[in-house]
Formats: structure tokens, C-alpha cells, sequence
């Protein structure tokens, strides 16, 4: 038996690269995704580290010296109206754009793939489910938000709880679509006939074959995600002042706009940049995906 | 036949798929994918059933071991009726009934390790631990022809053959009584096909296992199997010994679908039955006999009534009102 089962291995093409590996390898080829990469480690970097390369505390003021402009010594951002170090807030404000950005998106992500499991699993759910979801879909994304906003009052957890409502549908669609095409595979029916629960069908066999999608679907929410939390801020109905958040940022600084218009450009290019970077890095982890590419293989 | 022990008894059996549509919907009409057969299966026998596509042979196969909840009928194994119980009472069963599926591409989780695939059904059904469960799976490769080290691959490094084996192994894991090969070899090369059938036949030999072999190829199933069932559009129209069958067949479906094999040798002529017209919709089920719409030898009364299950010579029956 064992030469039978030599002379097939012989015609089996050696693939020894790693899905993952073959993706990055094509990721790595779009040279849009790779500055996005670059830019999107070096805000994690900063965020991380804020501490270590900054010289002042984001709320630390020095009323001594208020609006200095860009390139002035010792703040290289220069220092706002009351004379807090510009790139401290922003360098803080990084860590907050993407721990809001991350957490909004993982709740959503979590409350998606619950309701899109169930809506897709079982029939009897579906119907109920996938029309919560519609309703959701019939609000735009950020008059839900500033609705959850009006009734839990302005915050940034309250941000985070909108943005993560908002995220939820999407996610639930994509999610049960996969399932209704997966749930027909042999694979599931044959976990089915060795007597697996479906519970175990679901989270060991189903959602790891979705993860795909996901992962696109996940990069671009980051994006918004980034982006609502900062328009949410601008309009005063997320983070408040004195809080380093970019948003916030614009929203003081636009009262300045003409003696120093850095308080209010700055921000918005961090903005600006992480949002572009997620953006393209989505874009080409979503070609890398490509139907086109053999996704068994 | 008489002396051998009953292991799988199959009681008017159907299976109707409701067509929903409107508003609410309702069923409007249903899908007779499998409309009263009876059958007896007997322990160590391979029992083949043929048919053409959408005959219903499959979803009987799923009936049988609880892929699909019956509409009707009974369903005895081992004694004991199992037809129409929840998953929860039927987990016990299902070490006894497990199944091969067609696609060996498509019947492995291609994110999972062969070697987790195969312990999973340990983990599922008895209380080993890790060290036992690899010992077990290794051996379970060995029995059907792959190696040890093939545990640690995925999916998409073995080929089609290989893959079947795994399917294989994955069915024999729990020790069954009886297995349903749905299609087991039908996506597979020839050459291929003959290794996996040698093995379905030496681990029937060594286990005592039963078979149930769907398949739309008469010439594999008249090499597997001890007895033939000839199903047309959801009913049985005919059942015997496999010798019976391929060299006396009885109904004129299952005439016309002999005549339709290939022969080695183009000289050797003969009569071709071609069937007229095509094969009714499941969902339109004609009235009398099933057949009738295209049977070349239909009387008046087959359009009214439905024929009855006739013992034409031993163990070989037939449902035709004209034979």
C-alpha cells in the first residue's frame, strides 16, 4: 500500500509556501500598500513610544510661548495657544486614533460575526436577523453614530460603542454569506456525520474559512473607524478638549487659522495619512485575496 | 440471504423537499427526492445503488445515516429505529453509520492538518488523550496506505487519491457497522479508482463492514457489489443479486440503462434502448408508475396505478406492472 501511496505523491506539485507567506508576497509587490504599511507601522511606533519621543506631556502649558510656528526650538511642531507642544498632542493623539480605531472595530467585528454566524448557520435565524441588520444598513453610518451619541452622551467610549454599532451590519453580511457557502461544503457534512456539535462546526471548521474577507473588510473599517472618531470630536461629540484627539485638535486650532494655521493643518494631515494608509493597505490585501488567486492553495 | 443477520432495514422511506415561494414563504409544492423505498440490508453485504442524476440515491444515502430528517417512513438500524431522532439521541448511532463522500477536495477543511482532522473524530467520540488519539490516528493512516508522516500536512499537498484515503479513514475511525459511499470513487482517475476500490474491499474483509455504494457507474458497481438497486426518479424499480441484475435485468429502465455501458469490443453489436423524452420533474411527480412518461413499453393502466413490489425469482424484485 505504501509504494501506492508513493507513486501519488509523486504527482503532487511540492507546494511548500504557506498561504499567509503567498499573500504577503503579493502584497509586498503593490508598492502603494507597502508605503501604507511603512506609515501605518511608524504611527503604531509613535504611539507606542510616545513617552520616549516626546519632550513635553500633551497637556503640558507654557503660556510664555503660545502659537510658535514650525521648526521653533524645542518644538519642532511648534506649540499651540496655550503653548502645548503640537507634535506631543499628536503623537498622543495616534495612540488614540488607533486604540479607538482597533477597539471600535474588534466590538464590531465581535457582533458581526456572531449575528452573521447565526443568520447564516441556522435558516430560522436568518430572517429575523438579517432584517435587524437592514435597519441598521438604513441609517447613514454617521447619523447612527451621533443618534447613539445623543442618547449615551459625548465620549470617547461612547464613540467607540457607535462607531461598533455601525461596524456591526456589514460584517454580519459578509459573514453570513460565507457560512451559507461553506455550510454546503462536504467538509461540514462530514463533520456532521462523525457527530460534531454545531458549535464546533461553526467556530473550529466554518469561521476559520471566512477569515478572508474579514480581514479586508477589517482593514477598511479601520479607516472609517479613525476617521468618524475624529469628525465625531471635530463636531464636539466625542473626545473633548482638552483630550489630544485629532479631531478635537482641528476643531480648537480652525480659530486660529489665520495667525497659525499649522494647529489646525497638522492634525488634519495625521488624519489624512492614517486614513490613506489603512485605506490602500485594505485595497491591497483585498487584490492579494483576489479570486483570481487560488485561495485552496 | 435468509441466514444472514438484518443490519439496516429501510421502511417506505421518502423524503420531499418543500418549494417555498410568495410572501410568506410557504410551501407550494414539494420535491419528491425520495418517494417510498423499502429495503433490507444485510451485515458484511456491499448493497450498490444506480441510477441516473436527481434519481434520489444520495439523498437516501443521507437519510440513512441523518444527514436529512425523513418526510416518512422508518428507518430500523441494528434493531433499533432511528428515523426522525434528534442529533442528541442519534450521536450514539452515527459511530455505527458514517459515510465517504464524493469530493475528495472538496470533504477535507483545507485550513486543517490531516492528522487534526482525523483526531477530531477521537476528541468528538471518546475521552483519549492526545498521545492516545496520535497513536491511534497514526495507525489509522497505516490501515489505509498513507504514511505517518503525512499527520502534518494539509490538504492541498496530497492528491486526489490520498485525499480519499483520508476520507476513508476519517469513516473507519469510529469502527462502523455500515458505511455509505456516496459517490466514493466517481471523481477520481481510473487507475486510481481501481487502488481505492481494492481498499474499500480488503477493510470490508478485514471489519465485517457494510456498504452502501451509490454510484452512476454500472461497471464499478457491478464490481463492488453483492446486490444491485436500480432507482429511478426516487422510487426503486428494481433489486437483486448483482448477476441477476447486470445479466437478466427485469424493468425496462433498468434495460435501457444496462444497454448504455460501453463495451470493449466496437465490433460486437447490439440493441441499444434509447430512451424517449426527458426525465420527469421530481416536483411534478407523474401519477401510476413513475416510469411510465417514458417507458417504451407502457400500457394504459401504468399511468394510474402504481405497480406493486413483485418477487419475480429469488431475491430478485421488480416493480413493473408489465414483467
Amino acid at each position: 500500500m505504501s509504494t501506492v501511496a508513493e507513486t501519488e505523491n509523486n504527482n503532487v506539485e511540492k507546494k511548500n509556501n504557506s498561504r499567509l507567506a503567498e499573500i504577503a508576497k503579493s502584497l509586498v509587490k503593490n508598492k502603494l500598500s507597502v508605503f501604507g504599511l511603512v506609515i501605518i507601522a511608524l504611527i503604531l511606533l509613535t504611539a507606542i513610544f510616545t513617552p520616549l519621543i516626546t519632550d513635553y506631556g500633551p497637556y503640558e502649558q507654557n503660556l510664555e510661548n503660545t502659537k510658535l510656528g514650525i521648526g521653533s526650538e524645542g518644538h519642532m511642531l511648534g506649540t499651540d495657544n496655550y503653548g502645548r507642544d503640537v507634535w506631543s498632542r499628536i503623537a498622543h493623539g495616534a495612540g488614540i486614533s488607533l486604540l479607538v480605531g482597533l477597539s471600535s472595530v474588534g466590538f464590531g467585528l465581535i457582533g458581526g460575526i456572531i449575528l452573521g454566524l447565526l443568520a447564516g448557520y441556522y435558516r430560522k435565524l436568518d430572517g429575523i436577523v438579517m432584517r435587524i441588520v437592514d435597519l441598521l444598513f438604513a441609517f447613514p453610518g454617521i447619523l447612527l453614530a451621533m443618534l447613539v451619541i445623543a442618547m449615551l452622551g459625548t465620549s470617547l467610549v461612547n464613540v467607540v460603542i457607535a462607531i461598533s454599532i455601525w461596524s456591526i451590519p456589514g460584517c454580519a453580511r459578509i459573514v453570513r454569506g460565507s457560512v451559507l457557502s461553506i455550510k454546503r461544503q462536504e467538509y461540514i457534512l462530514a463533520m456532521k456525520t462523525v457527530g460534531a456539535s454545531d458549535w464546533r462546526i461553526l467556530f473550529k471548521h466554518i469561521l476559520p474559512n471566512c477569515t478572508a474577507p474579514l480581514i479586508v473588510y477589517g482593514t477598511m473599517r479601520m479607516a472609517t473607524a479613525i476617521l468618524s472618531t475624529s469628525a465625531l470630536s471635530y463636531l464636539g461629540l466625542g473626545a473633548q478638549p482638552p483630550t489630544a484627539e485629532w479631531g478635537a485638535m482641528i476643531a480648537a486650532g480652525q480659530d486660529f487659522m489665520w495667525e497659525a494655521p499649522h494647529l489646525a493643518v497638522i492634525p488634519g494631515i495625521a488624519i489624512m495619512l492614517t486614513v490613506f494608509s489603512f485605506n490602500v493597505v485594505g485595497d491591497g490585501v483585498r487584490d492579494a485575496l483576489d479570486p483570481n488567486m487560488d485561495l485552496n492553495n | 440471504m435468509e441466514n444472514q443477520t438484518q443490519l439496516l432495514k429501510v421502511k417506505n422511506v421518502k423524503k420531499h423537499f418543500p418549494v417555498k415561494g410568495g410572501v410568506f414563504q410557504r410551501p407550494k409544492s414539494f420535491v419528491k427526492a425520495v418517494n417510498g423505498v423499502d429495503l433490507t440490508v444485510f451485515e458484511g453485504e456491499t448493497l450498490g445503488i444506480v441510477g441516473e442524476s436527481g434519481c434520489g440515491k444520495s439523498t437516501l444515502g443521507r437519510l440513512v445515516i441523518g444527514l436529512e430528517k425523513l418526510t416518512e417512513g422508518m428507518i430500523d438500524f441494528g434493531g433499533e429505529s432511528i428515523g426522525g431522532l434528534p442529533d442528541r439521541q442519534l450521536k450514539k448511532y452515527k459511530k455505527n453509520l458514517q459515510m465517504i463522500f464524493q469530493d475528495p477536495f472538496a470533504s477535507l477543511n483545507p485550513r486543517q492538518k490531516i492528522g487534526d482532522a482525523l483526531e477530531e473524530v477521537f476528541i468528538i467520540h471518546s475521552k483519549l488523550n492526545k498521545s492516545e488519539c496520535k497513536t491511534k490516528v497514526k495507525s489509522l493512516l497505516k490501515e489505509v496506505g498513507l504514511k505517518e508522516e503525512h499527520y502534518d500536512r494539509y490538504p492541498h499537498e496530497f492528491s486526489g487519491g490520498q485525499r480519499q484515503r483520508v476520507g476513508i479513514a476519517r469513516a473507519l475511525a469510529l469502527n462502523p457497522s455500515l458505511i455509505v459511499c456516496d459517490e466514493a470513487v466517481s471523481a477520481l482517475d481510473v487507475s486510481v479508482q481501481a487502488q481505492i476500490i481494492k481498499l474499500l474491499k480488503s477493510l470490508q474483509a478485514k471489519y465485517n463492514l457494510t456498504y452502501l455504494f451509490i454510484s452512476h457507474d454500472l461497471g464499478v458497481v457491478r464490481h463492488m457489489s453483492d446486490r444491485v438497486l436500480v432507482m429511478y426518479l426516487g422510487a426503486q424499480v428494481e433489486l437483486g443479486h448483482s448477476n441477476q441484475i447486470y445479466n437478466n435485468p427485469l424493468h425496462p429502465y433498468t434495460r435501457a440503462l444496462l444497454s448504455a455501458i460501453p463495451r470493449p469490443n466496437p465490433k460486437h453489436k447490439r440493441e441499444r434502448i434509447k430512451l424517449e423524452g426527458d426525465l420527469p420533474s421530481a416536483s411534478d411527480y407523474p401519477t401510476g408508475c413513475p416510469f411510465h412518461t417514458r417507458c417504451p413499453i407502457a400500457q394504459d393502466h401504468c399511468a394510474q396505478v402504481v405497480p406493486e413490489w413483485r418477487e419475480i425469482e429469488e431475491n430478485h424484485f421488480v416493480a413493473c406492472h408489465e414483467v
